[in-house]
């Protein structure tokens, strides 16, 4: 009966379908794997160079190491800029076991003020995930001895060190040498269209000013990579390869930091300049401006109130008066108009004029005077002056005369042969070209004709012709040379191992005459300013121990009508004269130019200022090394 | 003739404790191939190790337990499986613990428990006491009764949500009517009307993340950074492991962690990434060992009871395996379904194990009906 009703059953039939069911899902499964295993052929095999690096670029990271910048050495290898390890306060607030917690920690440990918690809070905020943020940003050696003792504690706060610039002469050569300060948008910008930013991956710093950002090319040097393998988070697991940064080239100037600070104590308390050039080479052996400032406080960011300061001062320290500044020439031009004279034939050497203390042109009623009332006559005439003893003396009715019957087409055509109204090519970036004027520069700039009142006070330096002091030194250099120009150069050299790999000079298309003589006759004229009875530098050059030549000027601001007297006292003092002196030395081997300018230090008083520099250069420090020599001498003895 | 090949003095001893000696012996080797794989994609971290090998070693327990019981007792409990199974489901949908935005588990006091786990196990054997109470093939009135009993658990259990879950035992309990017969004509509308019912799926029942999952699978490029992440970085970690993979330990997806999930759900990314083409196509044969073995025990099972619910369980683990490898390998969106034996973690395991307890009963049982 039980065997019956499940014979009622086909066991046979059901296993049969069961079996056939099984053998399609058999199949079925079977397709499945294969529709996996093509899949995964297709992404193992077909694509895997592709995945390969996906999956390099995920796990590879390349970082830029920074070079070290060249240091920069003045001509007698002294360090003028130098890198110092800097240490901030970085945190990776993502790292932290509790941020605020961690920030009042470290607020209590190193008096960290509300100020720097504000400033960090907002980088917090502008920072990528898991980077740090940096919440002080020099710590001094106390600080971090502190934070390394209890580091342990703080987890996601480090020390991050890098070097960064130290100018050791402080302010004595920021106008020259310039800063560094840390890489701004702009920068960034002229990075990216130069080419460069890849270059300036890991850098901080960039020249902003002067040598400094003039060379930056040679000073910067060329950026390392670090290939590190990084995890999902970004952290650096271990390091892949290294390609070392190579590091910017150590550079040597003309420059000697001793000269420079003569000329800083000589300018102390005044507003000017001082260049010293080397009249063989064109080497810019001093170039001072002053007032001046302490170039560090750049290069970690100056405060806006500093910042505010410096740029709200009466007395603009910003601005670099030796390059920048444009002062009208007056008398010290004297001399390279002497030349033009000679040349043109306009006079002879010994040509004479009369000077009675003015001069007029026919048909006009305009008197132009002479700085000397009485006007100027040579020692040994009682009436007239020559050439010679019109540049000793510096007689203004003279020069008016051969201003005049030059005309300004050969004076300007001449006085740009000098340089004049030109950048000298000095490397720096900021030069001004002043303004050597012409017909076409007065109908350009004042929509005037020129006339010929303009050419007579040409004669003087003045009216609307400007130069800078360098502009100035190199002119002379070029009169002291007999023609041959130099570009005036900061930059010396490489120091290479130690030793100084000197550039060549850059010489410029001399200054030519007709006649070689006309050059000892103004270059005469130039000794008897200094050493000659009634030569404007004869008392600030009295008992130097050596022989210079030179040309005074006095430039006046303000000007005073027709029969009027120009009344020191009267005048404010920001319009007082700009005093000027331009000189050479040794007068019959000439191997140093200087340029002073003074702004309102009244007449004559550059001339002590160059005379308190040069005897440094020729006295002092000869003395020194002396002594210097002496001593090491008793010392190895 | 099947006198002939069971004779008495061929009872082993691994039959008489009612194991499968094949069965067991391709899940030990699978279960050494999680172990040194967790090892590695968790960060070389022993305690893992330690605590999966526990919770296998449980789950091992609960197999061979489970393969002691006599086949009759699965059948009768079946409806009572069921119904407290599908009464536990109701309760969760009203009581149940909220864990990962999902409302699954149900608070039993000294543990959390996941009833959709019991109905993975309770579906295929209520769908196969049900069928095989009549004559085979079913009836079609039988097949619709069959499907609300698949459907009710089913929807709750996409309800919570958890679509992986439900997703497997849905197929369990069509596996189960499949192998009973149940006709092309059938399946053929049941297929028609499945794709008609996909808008509705998406609209009505879809949560947001899980219908951003099907779009990242459609794209994941379009948003690399966020969901599409995790199927890119486990697209280059298997495609970056090539032919013979970076080696052990070398993965560096899995190692410096660009993987997501990377023990778990993604577990199968980092084993191609360390053992390439070749290392696949050996868990490939691994896992289709495993399925060809439960297919036999299926096939030469006595009765149909045992056969459709041997045949559902191996067809159900063989779909573990597929959604897993194809969500990974990016042709199926991302479920959260592990890979079975493999991923760390457990509440499925012991399910997964019991169920090869089943397996193991109905290998060995039906011989000792078959002696006497």
């Amino acid at each position: 009966m039980v065997f019956k009703r499940i014979s009622i059953r086909d066991h046979t039939a059901e296993a049969n379908l069961f079996a056939r069911r099984t053998f399609i899902a058999l199949l079925v499964i079977a397709a499945m794997i294969f529709t996996l295993l093509s899949n995964l052929y297709y992404l193992q095999i077909e694509r895997h160079e592709d995945y390969q690096t996906r999956s390099n670029g995920n796990r590879i990271k390349v970082l830029p190491v920074a070079p070290n910048r060249g240091l920069i050495y003045d001509r007698n290898g002294v360090v003028l800029a130098e890198n110092r390890p800097v240490y901030s306060l970085k945190v990776i607030p993502e790292e932290t076991e509790e941020l605020e917690t961690t920030l009042t920690l470290l607020s209590e440990l190193l008096d960290i003020t509300e100020e720097e918690i504000a400033d960090f809070q907002k980088e917090f905020r502008s920072t990528r995930r898991f980077k740090p943020v940096t919440l002080r940003n020099q710590l001094n050696e106390q600080d971090v001895a502190l934070f390394s003792a209890h580091q342990h504690k703080f987890k996601g706060v480090s020390i991050d060190a890098r070097l960064t610039r130290y100018y050791p002469y402080a302010e004595s050569l920021t106008h020259m040498l310039g800063y560094v300060a840390k890489i701004n948008k702009r920068d960034l910008q002229k990075l990216t269209e130069a080419g460069f930013e890849d270059n300036y991956a890991a850098t901080y710093d960039i020249g902003k000013l002067g040598i400094e950002k003039y060379h930056e090319n040679l000073l910067h040097g060329q950026v390392g990579y670090q290939e590190v393998e990084v995890n999902s988070q970004g952290r650096a697991i271990r390091t892949l390869s290294f390609t070392p940064p190579v590091p910017g080239q150590d550079i040597v100037l003309n420059i000697d930091v001793n000269l420079q600070m003569a000329a800083q104590k000589a300018l102390d308390g005044k507003r000017g300049a001082v260049v010293v050039m080397d009249s063989r080479d064109g080497g810019v052996l001093s170039l001072y401006s002053n007032p001046s400032y302490d170039p560090n406080l750049f290069v970690n960011g100056i405060s806006s109130k500093n910042y505010n300061a410096l740029l709200q001062s009466k007395d603009r320290p910003l601005i670099n008066r030796a390059t920048q500044g444009q002062y009208p020439p007056a008398s010290t031009i004297k001399p390279h108009m002497a030349l033009l004279a000679l040349d043109e034939e306009v006079i002879q050497p010994d040509t004479t004029i009369r000077d009675n203390g003015s001069f007029q042109l026919r048909n006009s009623s305009h008197k132009w005077r002479d700085w000397r009332k009485w006007g100027h006559r040579n020692a040994d005439d009682k009436n007239r002056i020559n050439v010679t003893d019109a540049i000793k003396q510096s007689c203004d009715i003279f020069f008016y005369d051969v201003a005049y019957k030059l005309g300004i087409d050969r004076i300007s055509a001449k006085m740009f042969e000098f340089g004049f109204g030109e950048h000298t090519g000095v490397d720096l970036y900021e030069e001004s070209a002043a303004i050597m004027p012409d017909r076409g520069w007065k109908r350009a700039n004042k929509n005037l004709p020129w006339y010929p009142g303009d050419t007579v006070i040409i004669g003087i330096g003045q009216s609307y012709w400007t130069t800078t002091p360098l502009q100035l030194a190199q002119s002379v250099s070029t009169l002291a040379n007999r023609g041959t120009r130099y570009v005036p150069q900061i930059i010396r050299g490489n120091m290479i191992e130690g030793r100084q790999l000197v550039f060549e000079p850059k010489e410029l298309r001399p200054v030519e005459v007709k006649n070689p003589e006309n050059w000892d006759v103004v270059l005469n004229g130039m000794y008897s300013v200094v050493n000659e009875k009634q030569g404007t530098a004869l008392n600030a050059f009295k008992d130097a121990n050596y022989v210079s030549a030179g040309k005074t000027g006095t430039a006046q601001l303000f000007q005073i009508a027709q029969d009027e007297k120009y009344d020191k006292e009267n005048v404010s003092d920001r319009l007082r004269d700009n005093a000027m002196y331009v000189g050479y030395a040794p007068y019959d081997n000439p191997e140093i130019v200087i340029a002073v300018a003074l702004e309102n230090a009244g007449s004559g008083a550059a001339t002590p200022v160059a005379r308190q520099v040069m005897d440094f250069y020729f006295r002092d420090q000869p003395a020194l090394i002396a002594q210097e020599v002496e001593s090491t001498d008793l010392a190895s003895r | 003739m099947l006198r002939d090949k069971l004779k008495p003095g061929e009872r082993t001893l691994l039959n008489k404790i009612h194991i499968d000696g094949w069965l067991l012996t391709v899940l030990i080797l699978l279960m050494a191939v999680g172990l040194v794989t967790i090892y590695a994609a968790g960060g070389k971290d022993i305690g893992l190790i330690q605590r999966q090998g526990i919770r296998l070693g449980v789950a091992m327990i609960a197999m061979f337990v489970v393969a002691q019981v006599p086949i009759g007792a699965f059948r009768r409990s079946s409806i009572y499986f069921y119904v407290i199974g599908l009464a536990m489901l109701v309760a969760v949908l009203f009581i149940g613990t909220v864990g990962k935005g999902a409302q699954r588990w149900l608070d039993l006091g000294f543990m959390q428990f996941q009833p959709s786990e019991v109905m993975k196990l309770a579906v295929p054997m209520m769908i196969a006491w049900y069928i095989s109470r009549h004559t085979l093939p079913p009836k079609t009135l039988h097949i619709f009764a069959g499907f609300v009993l698949v459907i009710t658990p089913t929807l709750l259990i996409a309800k919570q949500p958890d679509l992986g879950t439900s997703l497997l035992i849905a197929s369990s309990g069509f596996f189960a009517l499949f192998l009973a017969g149940m006709s092309w004509k059938l399946i053929t509308t049941i297929g028609v009307l499945g794709s008609g019912f996909a808008p509705v799926l998406w609209i009505f029942l879809m949560r947001d993340y899980q219908k951003q999952r099907v779009l990242t699978f459609l794209n994941p490029e379009s948003d690399p950074l966020g969901s599409g992440y995790h199927i890119i970085q486990s697209k280059i970690a298997i495609g970056s492991g090539g032919v013979e993979g970076k080696g052990w330990l070398q993965g560096t997806q899995s190692q410096l962690e660009f993987l997501p999930e990377r023990h778990t759900d993604f577990i199968f990314a980092v084993f191609s990434e360390e053992f390439g083409f070749y290392g696949v196509i050996g868990l490939l044969l691994i896992y289709a060992a495993i399925v060809a073995r439960g297919m036999i025990i299926a096939v030469r099972a006595q009765d149909a009871f045992s056969k459709i619910l041997a045949g559902s369980i191996t067809l159900t683990f063989f779909v573990y395996v597929f959604v897993n490898m194809g969500m990974v390998s990016g042709i199926l969106p991302v479920v959260g379904v592990p890979l079975p034996l493999v991923s760390y973690g457990g509440t499925s395991m012991v399910t997964l194990l019991a169920g090869f307890g089943i397996l193991m009963a109905i290998s060995t049982q039906k011989r000792m009906l078959l002696r006497e």
